[in-house]
C-alpha cells in the first residue's frame, strides 16, 4: 500500500502499541528442571503496553525511560524488526514489519552497541556497499559522503578497517554509514553510549545539523541527559511499558519536580551566613564559602526568595530548576 | 540489482582476502579430507588385489581428486553461520537493509569460490601428477560437467539455506547440522563412491537429494555416466532445486515472522 499525504504529515504514528513477550518461567532446582521437561510454564510479559504518540515532521523527540522500560522494543517495532502484538505503528505511512524496500530505504536504525559496518574492511568499502544496496545515485553518494566526511572529520578514518578504529571513531563512521542514503526518519538507540564527552558533543552537534539541513524526523533514546537537552524540545517518557509523559522538556521538570534550587552569593562571604543556619530557608545541597545552593519547595520559592533578600546581604541570587537527570531519576523512583 | 550483487561480491572478496591465511588453513583441511579417504580406499584396494567393486587404485585417485574440487566448489557454511547471526543480532542488521539477506550469502559464496579456485587449480594439478588418477573424461563430459556442477551448487545452497532457517526456532541448531552432515557424508558420495554402497543404500541415495549435490557432478566429470543418465540427472537436480526453493521461501517467511514475534 502506498502512503498517502496524510501519512507523510505524520512520519511516526504510534497508536495503542503493544508488544507481549512469552517467556519461559522455571523455579530453581533440579526438581523444577525435570518438571520443565514435561511441561513448560510460560508467562506473558508486556514490554510495551498501549503506547500512543505522534511525531511531527522534522521533530527531534527524546525517548526516555530506565532500562527495560520498553524503549528499544518500541524502536524495533517502529523500524520493522519486531511485529507488534497489538495496536499499530506507521512510519512514513508504511507498516514497518512488512519491511518494504521503499520503507527501508527511507529510514535508519542506529544502535549504539551494535555495529552496522563490515568489521574487516575499510569504512570506504562499507560505504560503497551501502550506497549500492540503498541504490544511492553516484553523484548524490559522492556529495553526501563529502558532506558527512567534513562534518564528522572522517577523512583519516575512511581507509582504516573498522576493527582498527577506536570506539569514538567507529561511532562516527557508523552514524555516517547510517545516513548515506539520507533517511527521512532516524531511530537512534543510545547513539552516544560509551563515548567521551567531546565525542558525544560532536555527534550531538552533527545530528542537529543533519536535522536542520534535511528536515529529518528523529526519535532518540539516550541515557545521557545532555543529549536530550541539546537536541530535544519534546520528550516521551515510558516506564514499565506504559506512557508516563509526553510533552516539552521544561514541562517535564514542571510536572515532576516539586522543588527548585536557589543559588546565592553572599556579599560578605562566610561572614554573612545567618546565625541560625539555613534551616529556616531550605535544605543546603551545596556550600562553598559564601556560595550556597538551597533546595526549596516550588510553591514556597517566591516567599523564601523574598525573605532571603530581606534578611541577608546578598550579592547575587538565581532560582534554577533542578538538573533534568535528577528529575528523571525521581520520576522513575516514584513509580511503583 | 546486478550492481548491488557486484559490489557485494567485491566486498566479500575483500573480506576473504583479509582472512587469506585462515582461508588457506580451511582449504588445507578441505584438501586433506578427501586425501584421507583416498589413502584408506587405496589401502583397501591394495589388500583386495588392486580393486574394490570395480574401482582400481587409480579410479579411487580420480574419484577423490574430483571430489576435492567439486566438494570445495559446492560447499557452503550457511548452516553454521545463521545460528550466530540470529543469536548475535547480525541478522537484524541485514534485515534493516533494502535487500533480501540471501543475496549477501550468494555473493559471499561466489566470492569464496572465486578465491578458492585460484588456489585449488595448482593444488589439483600437483595432486594429479602425484596420484596418477585414471581419467576417462571425454569433451562431452567436460561440457556436461559445468551445468551439473552449477546445479549441484544451487541445490546445496538452497537446501542448506532453508535448513539454516531452523535457527529461528531453536538456538541449538548445531545438533541439526550434525545430523545433516552425517547423512550427507554417507549419501552424497563424500565417504565412498555411491556404487560401492549396498543396493538399498544406492536406491536411497538416488531418491535423496544428497547425491545430486556432490556425487553426480563427480560421476559426470569422470565419464562414468551415459548421455541419457546425465540429462536425467540434471532434470532431477532441477526438480530438487524447485523443492528446495519452495522450502526456502516457506522457511524464510515463517522464520522471520517467528523472529520478529519473539525479538532479537
Amino acid at each position: 500500500m502506498a502512503p498517502d499525504e496524510a501519512d507523510q504529515e505524520c512520519p511516526v504514528c504510534v497508536e495503542k502499541l503493544r508488544k507481549v513477550y512469552r517467556v519461559p518461567v522455571r523455579e530453581a532446582g533440579v526438581g523444577a528442571a525435570l518438571r520443565s521437561l514435561v511441561k513448560r510454564n510460560t508467562k506473558d510479559i508486556a514490554a510495551v503496553n498501549d503506547i500512543s504518540f505522534r511525531i511531527e515532521p522534522s521533530e527531534i523527540v527524546g525517548f526516555l525511560g530506565p532500562n527495560g522500560a520498553g524503549k528499544t522494543t518500541t524502536l524495533k517495532m517502529a523500524s520493522g524488526l519486531l511485529h507488534p502484538s497489538g495496536g499499530s505503528v506507521r512510519v512514513l505511512g508504511y507498516e514497518p514489519w512488512q519491511r518494504r524496500r521503499e520503507f527501508l530505504s527511507q529510514i535508519t536504525l542506529v544502535m549504539g552497541n551494535r555495529n552496522q559496518l563490515e568489521w574487516d574492511i575499510p569504512c570506504q568499502d562499507s560505504y560503497d556497499l551501502l550506497a549500492a544496496v540503498y541504490r544511492v545515485p553516484p553523484a548524490q553518494y559522492r556529495q553526501t559522503l563529502e558532506e558527512l566526511t567534513n562534518l564528522l572529520e572522517l577523512e583519516p578514518l575512511l581507509s582504516k578497517p573498522v576493527r582498527n578504529l577506536s570506539l569514538g571513531e567507529r561511532m562516527k563512521c557508523e552514524v555516517a554509514g547510517a545516513l548515506l542514503h539520507r533517511p527521512k526518519v532516524l531511530f537512534l538507540d543510545e547513539p552516544t553510549i560509551g563515548l567521551d564527552v567531546t565525542m558525544q558533543r560532536r555527534i550531538r552537534a552533527f545530528l542537529k545539523t543533519y536535522n536542520q539541513r534535511t528536515g529529518a524526523t528523529i526519535l532518540l533514546t539516550s541515557h545521557y541527559m545532555a543529549d536530550v537537552e541539546a537536541l530535544c524540545k519534546r520528550v516521551v517518557v515510558i516506564h514499565h511499558g506504559s506512557l508516563l509523559y509526553d510533552g516539552g522538556l521544561s514541562g517535564l521538570v514542571e510536572q515532576f519536580s516539586a522543588y527548585k534550587t536557589i543559588a546565592i552569593d553572599l556579599a560578605d562571604g562566610r561572614a554573612g551566613i545567618p546565625a541560625g543556619g539555613w534551616g529556616a530557608y531550605g535544605e543546603v545541597i551545596e556550600e562553598d564559602g559564601g556560595t550556597i545552593k538551597l533546595r526549596v519547595r516550588k510553591q514556597e520559592t517566591a516567599a523564601i526568595t523574598g525573605r532571603l533578600l530581606a534578611d541577608l546581604s546578598i550579592a547575587d541570587l538565581t532560582v534554577e530548576d533542578p538538573p533534568i537527570d535528577e528529575v528523571i531519576e525521581k520520576v522513575f523512583a516514584s513509580q511503583p | 540489482m546486478r550492481n548491488i550483487l557486484w559490489v557485494q561480491f567485491k566486498t566479500s572478496l575483500a573480506v576473504n582476502l583479509q582472512y587469506r591465511a585462515a582461508n588457506l588453513i580451511w582449504l588445507l583441511g578441505a584438501v586433506l579430507e578427501p586425501l584421507i579417504y583416498l589413502v584408506v580406499w587405496d589401502t583397501v584396494a591394495n589388500v583386495q588385489g588392486g580393486s574394490v567393486g570395480g574401482y582400481t587404485r587409480s579410479d579411487f585417485a580420480a574419484y577423490f581428486l574430483a571430489q576435492m574440487v567439486v566438494g570445495r566448489l559446492t560447499f557452503t557454511w550457511i548452516m553454521w553461520e545463521y545460528e550466530y547471526f540470529i543469536r548475535d543480532g547480525t541478522l537484524a542488521r541485514r534485515l534493516m537493509r533494502p535487500l533480501h539477506p540471501i543475496w549477501v550469502d550468494v555473493a559471499d559464496n561466489l566470492a569464496y569460490k572465486m578465491f578458492i579456485v585460484v588456489v585449488l587449480i595448482p593444488v589439483t594439478i600437483l595432486l594429479i601428477f602425484f596420484f596418477q588418477p585414471a581419467l576417462q573424461t571425454g569433451w562431452l563430459d567436460l561440457v556436461a560437467f559445468l551445468p551439473a556442477l552449477l546445479l549441484a551448487f544451487v541445490l546445496r545452497f538452497c537446501v542448506e539455506w532453508a535448513l539454516a532457517m531452523a535457527a529461528f526456532w531453536t538456538t541449538r541448531i548445531n545438533a541439526i547440522n550434525q545430523v545433516y552432515f552425517v547423512v550427507f557424508l554417507f549419501f552424497s558420495g563424500q565417504l565412498a563412491p555411491l556404487d560401492l554402497l549396498p543396493g538399498f543404500a544406492q536406491t536411497l541415495a538416488n531418491v535423496l537429494p544428497f547425491r545430486w549435490m556432490l556425487a553426480f557432478p563427480i560421476e559426470v566429470l569422470l565419464g562414468r555416466l551415459s548421455a541419457q543418465e546425465i540429462v536425467l540427472g540434471c532434470a532431477i537436480q532441477l526438480g530438487w532445486i524447485a523443492v528446495a526453493v519452495a522450502m526456502l521461501l516457506w522457511a524464510w517467511r515463517s522464520g522471520v515472522k517467528q523472529f520478529s514475534a519473539v525479538g532479537s
